[in-house]
């Protein structure tokens, strides 16, 4: 009887609770993102991880181009179209005319934007005596990641709405590099004003942009708000409010998901997969990631500077067996450096065999024998390997099976980056995920010999660089492509990795959810999404 | 009780300097480096890994760095956070009160369960009663936070819809931060139904992190109340026919309380590490989540002024604790 009467007070209790709960006035239509962390701020020039462009650089800003979302294709954005110079050495940019800024309580827009807007933008993050360029803690990591700097000769405002960019030397990817976030492009007049009141860190903390949402607030590791943008120049999103849910736990995300208190989480557990394939109300989107896993050779350390040594434990190697154990078909073999949504990959090319007695034959016709080595395994998760550990056992016993003992090396993830670049290796596991769609985005930065020195191959290999360097030449897209299918035959000849595998990526969303699109380079934006 | 009381402030001084050297030298030890957090699998030579360094200040002398960092906090400043730029004393104080909340609300689910089960297992030792307590109290204290908060989230909030899944208010509500204590604040609006959400969003969490708190004290008043219900002094009461309750309620729960209080004490560092998971679990928007992402990152300033500021909490519950002491007991007053 007494545990009944509680039964009753508790359930009246919680129903009440619930009554309260209800909201006053019908929601508008609104869009709710288990986001998997808080941003760091909103300024995407200032940070570096996707979780502060999401909720900065995709919804409040734009870009001169942007990529076209589900793709890496540059499409015009806040540059109308562009034309570049017989050289490669000079890009003209003709403006958007028309967009509008956003207004807060701190600012009414008065004009346009224009090209003091991306003078402004880029200059604060170029110039050190830009009286911007210090506020917010200054630390510009993508412009100094990409080069920009040494890139850059000057920026010119040919008239208001025609900007001139001149480069030191051709760099086809440069106009990729103007798609990615960090080149979000912000008010000039908003700046100034905020300058003259003395408020220069409020341009970072209460962003205004020309993008399709609105900031409205942000409650740290609760919320981020936004309002769709009414005069937003693509036209208004269908969605009237954004919100970020900041949910950590992508367990607790996925409850969140199946109870309707989101409309899409990022990032799901493998575990979760088949649940979310067969729940009624979700669709389980997918798309092969922009990213490699590879397993780099030392080549800067015998045997591993003889490329029969690499291409025999290449064929030592199962390939199959570390996808279906470890990435438990969320993944693709890889056999280029790029992955195959790239332009310019070249399907062409043939990978080394699983073939444990050619490898053998290979290591001894090398002079190698009772060859100890290490394999270095990431302790942490990333998106082209989730188990790096549970990779390096399996290649440690495919490698005992030909005679080559190996031990397995981790550290700190830091810790373990460091030592990589400083070359402590033989072999370590590694990856790389795309930053704007390009070839060079991969292979230069990876393979190159500019990187040498610090990358995990530590393999210079001229034939291959002189065909990067010339594809940076020109901005003749076929040329490129060929120039780039050539250096892919050369890596696979050289053997500086094993390529593993390109992981997919996963997003589930709401059965209501339409115009959403997993994009390739990782950035949710939901300018198109609609509620039905 | 001014001596007594200038005797507890005169030992935080050593106990500050401590935790700072603590707070200072810890993060330091962990591999990596902000630079490192920050960089990915972007490859990166030496000289530009210290020129990233240097620009972050982190270049200098430890020793230098320490006492920039002592003489700062003394002036009341805690350093920038690496990550967002801003004061680390000023996130603190924004995540602070929802820590404090959630902190202050299982804490009343552990004393208003943990008490009276404490008492009633004494008062019926050995019975049925008491056992089931004592199991209960085992298995609670027992049971990780993550693995208790997950099932709890699957069966109220997945299964039976009864609770929300996470967070501290739903997201239709947009409540204006006046005192960061969200109960408060959502009667403050104008948000119909906010503040029944607020409170429908304490709940689990508050029973999750309550659990283990829960179980100590319920063990330990019950240990507590046993010792001095064998008194002289108590059967001298019943024996007076003083009535049960103003012999349990009255003479051996006063007494026991020096005993529960201290443990109550205590359990305000243990709600604190709680609190990590708990705020994870419930993406709930506390100190305990911010300072272990603060320390992934390797967010130095963070970490260290962070610390520093939660022992400053924890000693000021503590020194609070032993003046409550003095008001049970006066002799303890007086007690060199």
């Amino acid at each position: 009887m007494k545990i009944k009467y509680c039964g009753v007070v508790a359930g009246v209790a919680t129903a009440a609770i619930m009554a309260l709960s209800i909201p006053g006035a019908a929601s508008a239509k609104t869009f709710v993102f288990c986001s998997e962390g808080s941003p760091g701020g909103f300024n995407p020039s200032l940070h570096s991880a996707g979780t502060d462009f999401d909720a900065s650089a995709q919804p409040i800003y734009n870009r001169l181009a942007e990529f076209k979302p589900g793709t890496t294709e540059v499409v015009p954005g806040l540059a109308e179209s562009w034309s570049a110079s017989d050289d490669g050495l000079t890009y003209t940019f003709k403006l958007r005319k028309g967009v509008k800024w956003h207004s807060n309580k701190n600012f009414t827009p008065t004009r346009d934007f224009n090209a003091d807007d991306i003078l402004y933008s880029f200059n604060r993050q170029w110039k050190e005596d830009h009286p911007y360029h210090g506020v917010s803690g200054g630390k510009y990591l993508y412009f100094g990641w990409m080069d920009m700097a040494a890139a850059l000769k000057s920026i010119e405002k040919v008239d208001d709405y025609t900007v001139k960019i001149t480069l030191n030397s051709p760099d086809a990817p440069f106009v990729s590099n103007l798609a990615m976030d960090f080149a979000s492009i912000l008010s000039a007049e908003y700046a100034d004003k905020m300058a003259a009141a003395g408020k220069m860190e409020t341009v970072d903390t209460d962003p205004i942009g020309t993008g399709p949402f609105v900031f409205d607030s942000y409650k740290k590791d609760a919320f981020v708000r936004f309002t769709a943008f009414d005069d937003y120049w693509e036209g208004r999103p269908k969605i009237d409010k954004l919100v970020y849910a900041i949910t950590v736990d992508k367990s607790v995300a996925w409850q969140k998901l199946q109870a309707g208190e989101c409309h899409l989480m990022p990032y799901p557990n493998p575990a979760d997969l088949k649940a979310m394939e067969k729940h009624a109300d979700i669709n389980l989107l997918s798309q092969e990631g922009l990213n490699v896993g590879y397993l780099g050779f030392n080549a800067e350390k015998a045997p591993f500077d003889d490329v029969r040594v690499r291409r025999a434990l290449s064929m030592a190697i199962n390939k199959q067996n570390i996808l279906d154990v470890v990435f438990k078909g969320a993944g693709s073999p890889a056999k280029n450096p790029i992955p195959p949504t790239m332009w310019s990959y070249n399907d062409d090319v043939v990978d080394y065999p699983y073939d444990p007695a050619a490898a053998k034959a290979l290591l001894a016709e090398a002079g190698v024998s009772g060859l100890k080595t290490n394999i270095w395994a990431m302790p942490v998760a990333r998106p082209y390997n989730p188990n790096a550990r549970r990779m390096a056992e399996l290649i440690q016993a495919d490698w005992a099976e030909i005679g080559v003992e190996a031990e397995i090396v981790s550290y700190e993830w830091g810790e373990y980056r460091k030592r990589i670049r400083a070359g402590e290796h033989d072999t370590a596991l590694l990856g790389w995920t795309g930053d704007n769609g390009d070839p060079d985005n991969f292979m230069f930065v990876l393979l190159g010999c500019e990187a040498a020195k610090s990358n995990v191959a530590r393999w210079c290999n001229t034939r291959f660089d002189g065909l990067l360097r010339a594809a940076k030449q020109t901005s003749d897209q076929g040329e490129r492509t060929q120039l780039y299918e050539d250096a892919q035959v050369v890596f696979k000849r050289e053997a500086p990795w094993f390529t593993v595998a390109h992981s997919v990526q996963f997003r589930p969303v709401r059965k209501e959810v339409v115009g959403f699109k997993v994009h390739p380079l990782g950035s949710h934006i939901f300018k198109y999404v609609d509620l039905k | 009780m001014r001596s007594f009381l200038l005797n507890r402030i005169a030992l935080l001084v050593p106990i500050f300097f401590g935790v700072t050297l603590i707070a200072f030298g810890f993060i330091r030890v962990l591999p990596g480096d902000p630079v490192l957090a920050l960089s990915g699998e972007r490859t990166m030579t030496a000289e530009k890994h210290a020129e990233l360094l240097a620009k972050l200040g982190l270049d200098r002398p430890i020793w230098e760095q320490y006492f920039t960092y002592i003489t700062n906090i003394l002036q009341g400043d805690f350093g920038t956070s690496l990550l967002t730029n801003r004061p680390v004393l000023d996130e603190f104080l924004e995540l602070f009160p929802a820590t404090v909340e959630l902190g202050f609300f299982a804490m009343i689910f552990a004393l208003v369960v943990g008490l009276p089960a404490g008492i009633i297992a004494a008062v019926k030792r050995r019975s049925f009663f008491d056992q089931s307590i004592m199991s209960l109290s085992l298995v609670g204290y027992s049971m990780p936070i993550f693995w208790w908060g997950l099932l709890l989230i699957i069966l109220f909030s997945s299964i039976l819809h009864w609770t929300p899944v996470s967070g501290r208010l739903s997201f239709m509500f947009d409540v204006d931060t006046v005192t960061g204590f969200l109960l408060i604040d959502s009667l403050l609006s104008d948000e119909k139904g906010a503040f029944g959400s607020a409170v429908h969003h304490l709940i689990l969490p508050s029973i999750v992190l309550g659990t283990i708190p829960l179980a100590i004290i319920a063990r330990q008043t019950r240990s507590a109340m046993l010792e001095v219900l064998g008194e002289d002094y108590i059967r001298t009461a019943r024996a007076k026919g003083l009535s049960p309750i103003r012999v349990i309620g009255l003479h051996a729960l006063r007494n026991a309380m020096i005993t529960v209080i201290t443990v109550i004490g205590l359990q305000v560092g243990v709600l604190l590490a709680g609190a990590i998971l708990t705020e994870t679990i419930f993406s709930w928007p506390g100190i305990g989540k911010w300072i272990i992402f603060s320390v992934f990152s390797r967010d130095y300033f963070a970490v260290q002024g962070g610390l520093v500021l939660i022992a400053m909490c924890v000693m000021t519950v503590n020194l609070i604790v032993d003046l409550m002491y003095g008001l049970i007991n006066p002799r303890i007053l007086h007690t060199r």
